[in-house]
C-alpha cells in the first residue's frame, strides 16, 4: 500500500458528472462521450493502483528530476519590501523547463495502460508540446502536436525540439491561429481517431474527467511545497500562493493541497494583455469574460453577446487562450482565490524582477505571477509568500529581448 | 414527448409508413451570403428535402471539417449572428411547410438563454433543434423549454456508442436519432461500407423500439451514398457536400438563376438515390 502523503489525495470535487459547482460537465460529440467514459474509468482505476504510481513516481524522481527545490529568495524580497519571506517552488528545474511534464508522463503512461498507440497534444507555448513529445520519446509513442501558426512563429525554439524529440508538429492556422485554435485542431483529430489516440490536454481544461486528472498530476508541486515548507519554517503552510493562469494547471497543482486551508491566500495572475479598457485586447478570462460552454466543459470565457469567442492576447502564448479550467470558475465564483489581471508590461518587468534579484530567468507565463509580488508584500507586510515558478524563459528570449528593446526607458 | 403536432415528427412519421427514405438537407446561415442561404433553402425544398437543417454558425466549431469551418468564419465575417439565423427562419416559414431545425454548438444558445432561445425558435417557425454538443447528460433545461415550445430534440449516436446508451439517447429523443455514419469530421469520406450497415441495423432497432424514426448524417455525399445508407435508414443528411456546391456555384460566372436551378437539381436527384434503396 501507498503512504498516504504519496498518493494523489482525493479531492471532493468533481462530483461523478465531473462538475465543480455549477462548473465543469461534458459537453462533446457523441463520438467522445465512449472515449471519456475509457479515460474516466482508467483514472479511476489507476487511484488505487500502487504500481501506477510507484512507476510514476520514479519517473518523477529518476528522469524530470523531483522533488523540485524550493528556494528561498532573499534578494527579490528585499527588492519589494522586505516584510515578507518568498519561496520559490522551482518548476523551471523539472526536466524540458516546467512544471508540464508532470501531466505529460503520467497522462502518456495512463495511455499505454489504455492500450493506445498514438498521442496527440495540443500547444501553445510549446512547454506542453516538448513535455508530451518527451514523454513520447521516453515511452516510444507517436506524437503529433497541434499549435498555432502565430506560436510556432514566436516560440520556434520549442518548435525544433518537439521535432528533435520525434513529434510531427501540425500548424492551426485558422482564427487567431494561436492556443484556442491549436485546441480545436486536437479535437478534430481526436473525433477522427477515437480508437487507437489519446488527447493528452495540457491543462486542468475539457471535458470530464480532464480537469480533475491533469490536477492530480500536478498536486505532487503542492504536496512538495508542504513537506519542504515545514522543513525549512517549522510549519506546513505558507500566508499566500501566487500563482499564473492561463488554463491552470501549474495554479492547480500547487493549491491543490491548500485549497482547504483556508487561512492561505491563494492568489492568480491572468493575463491582461494591452489592458482592460474597452478596445484593448487581452486573455483575462475572469476578470471580462462571462459563463459559457467551451472545448467540453462550462467555465469563464471570453465571448460577444452572441456566444461567438472573443480572440485573446497576451504577450505569453501559454496565457493566450480565452478560457480557464472549470475549477478555476469555482475557485472564483466562491471567493477561495483572488484573481487579479497582469498587464503584458507588467510581466515584463517581472521577467526583470526574478532575474536581476535571483539570476533565475522565467517564463513570460511566470512573470506575470512575479508581477503581483510587489503589491502583494505591500499589502501583507509580511508572512511567508510561495511563488509557483512554473517555468524558465530561454524559450521567450526573443520576444523579450525584442519587446524590451522597443521600450526606451530599457535602452 | 410533447403532443403538440408538429411539422417534423408528422411527415417523417408520414414517409416512413410508406417506406420512403427522408432527405435532409444542412446548410449554414449565412452562406455563401446571408440573401443567398434562404433562396438555396427555397430551391433544396423544391427540389425535394423533405426537412432543412439551418446551421447557427459557431466561432471554433470542433467536430466540422474544413467546408462547414469555412462556411461558417465566413457567414460570421459577414455579420450573421443569432438574430439573423432567426430571419431566415422566418422567410422559410413564411414560404414552405417543410419541417425546419436549427443545428450547431451549444454555447450561442446558453447564451441566449435556453428558454429564450426556444420560444424565438418557436415563433419563427423552427420545428426542432440538434446541438451536439449538448449531449442527453447535459440537456435537461433544453428538454423541458424544447417541449414547452413544441420543438423536437434531435440526440446523436455514433459507431462507438454502446447499446445501452443508444436506447437511452432514443428514450430522450423527441424527433429523430441522427446516427453518425463513421467517426471523423462532417464531410469526410464514407469509409468501410459493411462495418457502417451492422451499426445502422442495429442502431435502427433500437430506436425504432423506442418509436423514433433514425436518419443518418455524416460523409454522404452523392445520389450513390444517399442510396446505401438510406437502406438502413429512415433519413440521410447531406451537408458539407450542399456546402461544397454552393462554394462552386457561388465562385463561377453563372447567373442567379442558373446556380438555383442547378441547386434544385443537386437535391432532387439525392432525394432520387436517397428512394432508390439499392445498396
Amino acid at each position: 500500500m501507498l503512504a498516504p502523503a504519496e498518493s494523489p489525495r482525493p479531492s471532493a470535487l468533481p462530483d461523478e458528472r465531473g462538475r465543480f459547482g455549477a462548473f465543469g460537465g461534458a459537453f462533446v460529440p457523441e463520438i467522445l462521450q465512449p472515449v471519456l467514459l475509457e479515460v474516466r474509468e482508467a483514472w479511476r482505476e489507476i487511484q488505487d493502483d500502487a504500481a501506477f504510481w510507484d512507476e510514476h513516481r520514479r519517473l518523477l524522481r529518476d528522469y524530470v528530476g523531483r522533488p523540485t527545490p524550493l528556494s528561498r529568495a532573499d534578494r527579490l524580497a528585499e527588492r519589494i519590501g522586505g516584510g515578507v519571506t518568498v519561496y520559490l517552488k522551482r518548476e523551471d528545474l523539472c526536466h524540458t523547463g516546467a512544471h508540464k511534464i508532470n501531466n505529460a508522463i503520467g497522462q502518456v503512461q495512463l495511455a499505454i495502460r489504455m492500450g493506445k498507440t498514438r498521442i496527440i497534444a495540443e500547444t501553445g507555448a510549446g512547454q506542453h508540446g516538448v513535455a508530451t513529445a518527451t514523454a513520447c520519446a521516453l515511452f516510444g509513442i507517436e506524437c503529433v502536436v497541434y499549435m498555432g501558426e502565430e506560436d510556432i512563429a514566436r516560440q520556434h525554439l520549442n518548435v525544433q525540439r518537439m521535432r528533435l524529440l520525434g513529434a510531427e508538429v501540425r500548424p492551426a492556422t485558422s482564427g487567431s491561429r494561436t492556443l484556442k485554435d491549436a485546441t480545436n485542431e486536437a479535437f478534430r483529430d481526436w473525433v477522427s481517431n477515437p480508437h487507437d489516440t489519446h488527447y493528452v490536454i495540457g491543462s486542468v481544461v475539457g471535458p470530464h474527467p480532464y480537469p480533475a486528472l491533469v490536477r492530480d498530476f500536478h498536486r505532487i508541486i503542492g504536496e512538495e511545497t508542504r513537506r519542504q515548507l515545514a522543513e525549512a519554517e517549522g510549519r506546513e503552510t505558507p500566508d499566500a500562493i501566487v500563482a499564473c493562469v492561463g488554463g491552470g494547471s501549474n495554479a492547480i497543482g500547487i493549491w491543490a493541497p491548500f485549497v482547504d486551508d483556508a487561512e492561505v491566500r491563494l492568489v492568480g495572475a491572468e493575463a491582461a494583455g494591452e489592458g482592460l479598457a474597452p478596445g484593448q485586447k487581452h486573455a483575462a478570462t475572469l476578470a471580462k469574460g462571462s459563463i459559457a460552454v467551451f472545448h467540453g466543459s462550462r467555465s469563464f470565457l471570453l465571448q460577444d453577446h452572441d456566444g461567438q469567442v472573443i480572440e485573446p492576447h497576451s504577450i505569453s502564448a501559454g496565457l493566450d487562450y480565452p478560457g480557464i479550467g472549470p475549477e478555476h470558475a469555482y475557485l472564483s465564483d466562491s471567493g477561495r482565490v483572488d484573481y487579479r489581471p497582469v498587464t503584458d508590461d507588467e510581466a515584463l518587468a517581472g521577467v526583470r524582477l526574478l532575474s536581476e534579484t535571483e539570476g533565475i530567468i522565467p517564463a513570460l507565463e511566470t512573470a506575470h505571477a512575479v508581477a503581483l509580488l510587489p503589491a502583494l508584500a505591500e499589502e501583507m507586510g509580511e508572512g511567508v509568500i510561495v511563488l509557483n515558478c512554473s517555468g524558465r524563459g530561454d524559450k521567450d528570449m526573443e520576444t523579450i529581448t525584442a519587446r524590451l528593446a522597443d521600450d526606451p526607458s530599457e535602452a | 414527448m410533447s403532443e403538440t403536432p408538429n411539422r417534423l415528427t408528422g411527415h417523417l412519421g408520414a414517409l416512413r409508413q410508406r417506406g420512403e427514405t427522408a432527405l435532409g438537407l444542412f446548410l449554414t446561415a449565412g452562406y455563401p451570403s446571408p440573401e443567398a442561404t434562404l433562396d438555396i433553402l427555397l430551391e433544396a425544398d423544391a427540389g425535394g428535402a423533405d426537412f432543412i437543417e439551418l446551421g447557427m454558425p459557431f466561432s471554433d466549431p470542433v467536430a466540422e471539417g474544413l467546408p462547414i469551418q469555412q462556411a461558417s468564419e465566413r457567414a460570421l465575417a459577414a455579420g450573421m449572428d443569432m438574430e439573423g439565423v432567426f430571419a431566415i427562419a422566418e422567410g422559410f416559414r413564411q414560404r414552405s411547410e417543410t419541417p425546419l431545425l436549427l443545428m450547431g454548438y451549444a454555447n450561442p444558445v446558453l447564451r441566449f438563454g435556453v428558454s429564450d432561445f426556444c420560444a424565438r425558435a418557436q415563433s419563427a417557425g423552427v420545428d426542432g433543434l440538434i446541438l451536439p454538443d449538448l449531449p442527453p447528460e447535459e440537456a435537461d433545461e433544453l428538454d423541458e423549454a424544447a417541449a414547452t415550445h413544441a420543438l423536437t430534440t434531435v440526440y446523436l449516436v455514433a459507431p462507438n456508442t454502446a447499446p445501452s446508451r443508444a436506447e437511452h439517447v432514443a428514450h430522450r429523443a423527441t424527433g429523430f436519432v441522427y446516427a453518425v455514419s463513421q467517426a471523423g469530421l462532417t464531410g469526410a469520406a464514407l469509409a468501410d461500407r459493411d462495418a457502417t450497415a451492422a451499426y445502422l441495423a442495429r442502431t435502427r432497432e433500437a430506436v425504432h423500439a423506442a418509436g423514433l424514426p433514425m436518419c443518418v448524417g455524416f460523409g454522404i455525399r452523392t445520389p450513390d451514398d444517399a442510396a446505401r445508407l438510406g437502406a438502413e435508414a429512415d433519413g440521410v443528411i447531406v451537408g458539407s457536400a450542399l456546402i461544397r456546391l454552393a462554394d462552386d456555384l457561388w465562385s463561377g460566372d453563372s447567373t442567379d438563376s442558373q446556380r438555383l436551378a442547378r441547386i434544385r437539381e443537386w437535391a432532387a436527384a439525392l432525394k432520387a438515390g436517397a428512394t432508390r434503396h439499392d445498396a
